[in-house]
């Protein structure tokens, strides 16, 4: 459940995210969930929800939006760009558990379809971000 | 935003003292003293872990004689404990695959790792730096500020200038150095000592080249009966000796 982990991560870095825009309540917090970690979707989403402490008045009715990113790879060698299909061409199961929890080891697995070179950038989809954190900012006290 | 950096003071909470074993130069034996500082700890009484940061060529677990596939998880990953020491490694994802890995994807595997591994309570979290101050030890000093340096060196005239520069690199960072110490001293020595000295870094012990330790690999029991493991625990108890004390020297 390593999925809980990464949870917990997003919701306190909203947190901090909210205090530091000076937010009293945030109302939504966006995650974007890139498909090269292979996250369990429901089980991501379960989690957010545990996760939220019930002392943290800032978070209550929160509402988690989740929003999914392909994966892009550029090979540094012969600057050929691939995704999704290379991703699924990694069979095993253990390689792909390997990916899931730490993405960069796609450099074992993966290689460019182009030139076979396991020299690659991963332009986007690589894991978790916080991609937005939206909610009320909290005016102070009225002028007298 | 990246949302893992807010997650690792939290995970490392539980953990009293965070040291890196570092050396500017590879093949000197950080990998062996790391785990040996580990295990020498652990065999003390004290809850010890040990991370290995040499993505590439993690070796750690082969000192303490670990192996095998995917730690359990729970609410994040839980250390493989071997001998005592809890240990988290690349190999226990990767097996023997090569994962061929640039700056910024050494930077966003050791944010995973910090940020999805449950340490617990610990005394103290072993580093195992990879060579050079480059990626790895940068980002040790930027993302966990209280890690304190132990750098290791041996007499070889290749090595000290190194290390003379890795002093004067972590005193720039405002980095805490612990102290400083000699492996694979055969004859004579004292050079590493003179250079602790004339850097203001404290000097933590030397470690004799010990031709049985290679046979020991792998198997703590006969590790423990080296002489080199003995320099290590004494090694260990001047480091836990001197809680507190680590600071940066002035700069030179």
């Amino acid at each position: 459940m390593h999925e809980f982990a990464l949870a917990d991560a997003v919701v306190k870095a909203a947190v901090r995210a909210a205090r530091e825009a000076g937010m009293a309540r945030i109302e939504a917090i966006t995650v974007r969930v890139g498909e090269l970690q292979q996250i369990e979707r429901d089980l991501f989403e379960f989690s957010l929800t545990e996760v939220i402490p019930a002392a943290e008045p800032a978070l209550q009715g929160v509402r988690f939006v989740v929003e999914e990113e392909p994966v892009r790879f550029r090979c540094r060698v012969c600057e050929r760009e691939f995704g999704t299909p290379d991703l699924d061409r990694v069979e095993d199961a253990d390689d792909r558990e390997a990916i899931h929890f730490l993405p960069e080891l796609s450099h074992a697995y993966i290689r460019c379809p182009g030139c076979g070179s396991p020299d690659f950038e991963i332009l986007a989809g690589r894991g978790i971000s916080l991609a937005r954190v939206e909610g009320d900012t909290d005016p102070g006290p009225a002028p007298g | 935003m990246d949302p893992r950096a807010a997650a690792i003071d939290d995970r490392l909470a539980g953990v009293g003292r965070i040291v890196a074993v570092t050396g500017s130069k590879g093949g000197i034996g950080k990998s062996v003293i790391s785990s040996s500082l580990a295990l020498a700890w652990a065999d003390e009484g004290m809850a010890v872990g040990l991370l290995d940061l040499d993505f590439t060529s993690p070796s750690d677990h082969v000192v303490l004689g670990g192996g095998g596939r995917f730690p359990t998880e729970e609410f994040g990953v839980d250390p493989v404990v071997l001998a005592g020491v809890r240990t988290m490694s690349v190999a226990y994802f990767s097996g023997d695959a090569a994962a061929p890995m640039r700056g910024g994807d050494v930077t966003n595997t050791l944010l995973e790792l910090l940020a999805i591994t449950r340490w617990g309570d610990l005394d103290a979290l072993v580093l195992d730096l990879p060579p050079g101050l480059g990626d790895i030890a940068l980002d040790v000093v930027r993302l966990v500020p209280r890690t304190e340096f132990l750098l290791l060196g041996t007499a070889s005239r290749v090595v000290i200038g190194s290390v003379q520069r890795a002093v004067r690199l972590l005193v720039e960072l405002r980095a805490p150095i612990v102290g400083m110490a000699e492996n694979l001293r055969r004859d004579g020595g004292g050079e590493v000592e003179a250079l602790a000295a004339g850097s203001g870094v404290p000097f933590l012990g030397a470690v004799p080249y010990d031709p049985a330790l290679e046979d020991a690999l792998g198997d703590p029991g006969r590790l423990r009966e080296t002489d080199f493991f003995d320099a290590v625990r004494r090694i260990g108890r001047e480091v836990a000796g001197r809680a507190g004390t680590a600071t940066s020297p002035p700069g030179r």
